[in-house]
């Protein structure tokens, strides 16, 4: 077996397995994995297919439609994208400091963003995989057979989001192609009467936010031995901070820390991303590859998303998520988990986390009142940083004097992943499918690593008829020699 | 009260031809506004199907599911829509027919009445407008809801 399995020593002659659309992740994507005639793995990659070109798209407009416009590049995190891009262009507007008004009306956006987002990755499309095992059998390992074994899981699932649309809907103004976020602040209030609406919901949301953490934490914990090695790679952590360290979803600083979770800086102004963060390009991948500049490619790459939030941070703000925090890192005897299953757990703490946050906004007065934008000196640039769903994304403007804007640089939150991504595939195939004969349960352990992620492909675009489910595995003439199928449920 | 009849549209407006299902749904906003204001039609538009669009189907009579279609008959098919559990009930972006199923789980009762409008798309890179031949297969979609709409409205007012 090739060590590092990223690159076959000697590719000719060898088997190859394309996993291709990966299912229950957004966008499209593929894993390749070289075998021998022995089933020996010799090369794991997941491949990112389609160049996308959203710089490209962003570069020459101006940038007051920017917000709009990049909700566009994904279909999966639009909001995430509005307001990232929304705090860049904070800062080229002069709007050093947001209102009351534009800061809260916000953060209930994300935080909406944040429920339904983690609310479909649990409830539908990991949940499966976690109910009934990962080799189970495909016909019963959908939601299909999460609603005929646990109908009120899927209810719930449908029923978050819909809470979670439903928070984005009244402050970005629309479910979709949303405007509520501006450069300088937002361009309403939240009404009392929406306010209420949400807030008659709400007893029902924490419950089922709570009873999510706990199903999932004692399915991790009934499966201890499993859970926690399967697919574990270790490697740096990447997030915003608040104050005092403490979980922050919307705004922060960025630190970093190791695989032992040591600090390897702190505090960092997000201005300053590109002194600590640098991207490599690889021939086989049109996805980058960030690492940490000080620790260079091979040693810095880092994860991001809600394992590394959650275990980055030294608190919780919201006592409900931050006793599942702490019953989280008591459960690892206080180490860093590297356990890609775990950021099942983290991600449905911070779901709680962020149904506690929409409790506390909602009660806050200044959603509908006072000033909606600010502004100040006008800079020629800015870089707005948020924790999406899936972790940090990064959107970096320059704009002209004429107001269009010139230069454009997204790092999405699956980007920053890819390396660990691609080395947990690895250590999966090291450990569950090298000497084997691959079948389909075998190889949905691969994608099952993937998932963990919840990761984003997203090219944005559906149109109907363009979902194939087969698993190709050609000799190395590249001659089909099986075909494993996904039957619909 | 709920609008009887439910138009989904479905696409993103900067992807080539995939903003055949917004175009669609922005020409029924300015052509149909009398009929949305007095609450006889209501026109969504998402980037993406997702299992909470099921609950958009409650109270409605009809549901017309419209998207751009990379590889079906030119210029548009209409056809019914089934609940049926695809593939694409687990994933991001479900089929009309996912989102039927997933009402029909959630709401432990049939939909109602679905079809579905596929416009035929040519090409789907981010940045790009409309091709000639979805802008034509546009203009044919929307003389087709025309017929489709008398046809509702009549069926309404003979039920009443």
């Amino acid at each position: 077996m090739t060590p590092t399995l990223e690159t076959a020593a000697k590719p000719e002659g060898l088997r190859r397995i394309a996993i291709d659309p990966l299912s229950r992740v957004e966008g499209h994507g593929k894993v390749t994995i070289l075998l021998d005639d022995q089933q020996r793995v010799h090369q794991v990659r997941l491949h990112i297919v389609e160049f996308r070109g959203f710089e490209r798209f962003i570069q020459g407009r101006p940038y007051w439609e920017v917000p709009v416009m990049v909700q566009r590049l994904c279909g999966i995190c639009p909001v995430s994208h509005h307001l990232a891009a929304a705090k860049a262009l904070d800062l080229v507007v002069g709007a050093r400091q947001l209102t009351p008004t534009a800061d809260r009306v916000r953060r209930l956006m994300h935080y909406g963003q944040i429920l339904q987002s983690h609310a479909l990755h649990f409830f539908h499309l990991a949940s499966p995989d976690l109910l009934f095992g990962f080799g189970s059998d495909p016909s019963k390992r959908n939601v299909v057979g999460v609603v005929a074994a646990q109908p009120e899981l899927a209810r719930q699932g449908v029923l978050l989001r819909k809470f979670g649309q439903e928070v984005i809907r009244v402050t970005a103004g629309k479910r979709v192609h949303g405007t509520g976020a501006v450069p300088g602040g937002v361009n309403k209030h939240v009404t009392r009467a929406e306010r209420d609406a949400l807030k008659s919901a709400l007893p029902q949301v924490l419950e089922w936010a709570r009873s999510g953490v706990q199903l999932v934490s004692r399915l991790h914990l009934a499966n201890r031995q499993r859970f926690d090695a399967f697919g574990a790679a270790p490697s740096n952590l990447l997030s915003l901070v608040g104050e005092n360290g403490a979980l922050e979803l919307y705004d922060g600083t960025l630190r970093a820390r190791d695989a032992d979770g040591k600090i390897l800086f702190d505090g960092l102004d997000c201005q300053q991303y590109r002194s600590r963060i640098e991207e490599e390009v690889k021939s086989w991948s049109y996805m980058k590859f960030p690492y940490l500049a000080a620790l260079g490619p091979q040693a810095g790459w880092y994860k991001v998303g809600p394992l590394a939030r959650v275990q980055n941070c030294d608190g919780i703000s919201t006592p409900m998520a931050e006793d599942e925090r702490v019953a989280f890192r008591k459960a690892f005897d206080g180490a860093i988990t590297h356990a890609p299953l775990a950021y099942h757990w983290a991600r449905l703490i911070e779901l709680l986390h962020a149904a506690e946050l929409i409790a506390r906004l909602l009660d806050d007065d200044a959603l509908s009142e006072g000033a909606l934008t600010s502004s100040g000196p006008r800079r020629g640039e800015g870089v707005g940083v948020i924790e999406a769903p899936r972790g940090t994304l990064i959107h970096h403007y320059r704009v002209a004097p004429d107001d269009l804007v010139t230069m454009c640089n997204l790092i999405v939150s699956t980007t920053h992943n890819n390396t660990a991504m691609n080395e947990v595939i690895r250590e999966v195939a090291r450990t569950e499918l090298d000497g084997r004969e691959p079948t389909e349960g075998l190889l949905n352990h691969v994608e099952v690593a993937i998932r963990a992620f919840d990761p984003c492909l997203s090219c944005a675009t559906h149109a109907l008829g363009q979902m194939p489910l087969v698993i190709d595995v050609l000799d190395s003439q590249g001659a089909l020699v099986h075909r494993l199928k996904r039957d619909p449920p | 009260m709920t609008p009887p009849v439910l138009v989904l549209a479905i696409g993103n407006p900067s992807r080539g031809d995939d903003a055949l299902g917004p175009a669609f749904a922005q020409h029924l906003e300015s052509t149909f506004a009398k009929e949305i204001a007095e609450g006889r039609l209501e026109v969504l538009t998402d980037f993406q199907l997702n299992v909470e669009h099921a609950l958009d189907l409650l109270g409605r009579r009809q549901v017309l599911f419209v998207d751009a279609d990379a590889r079906g008959a030119a210029p548009l098919a209409f056809t019914p829509v089934t609940a049926r559990a695809d593939p694409s009930f687990t994933s991001h972006a479900l089929s009309p027919s996912a989102v039927l199923e997933a009402f029909t789980r959630v709401e432990a009762r049939p939909p109602p009445p679905a079809f579905q409008l596929a416009i035929r798309g040519e090409r789907f890179e981010l940045g790009e407008g409309l091709t000639p031949q979805a802008a034509a297969a546009l203009g044919q979609a929307r003389r087709f809801f025309d017929d489709w709409w008398k046809g509702v409205e009549g069926m309404a007012r003979h039920e009443a």
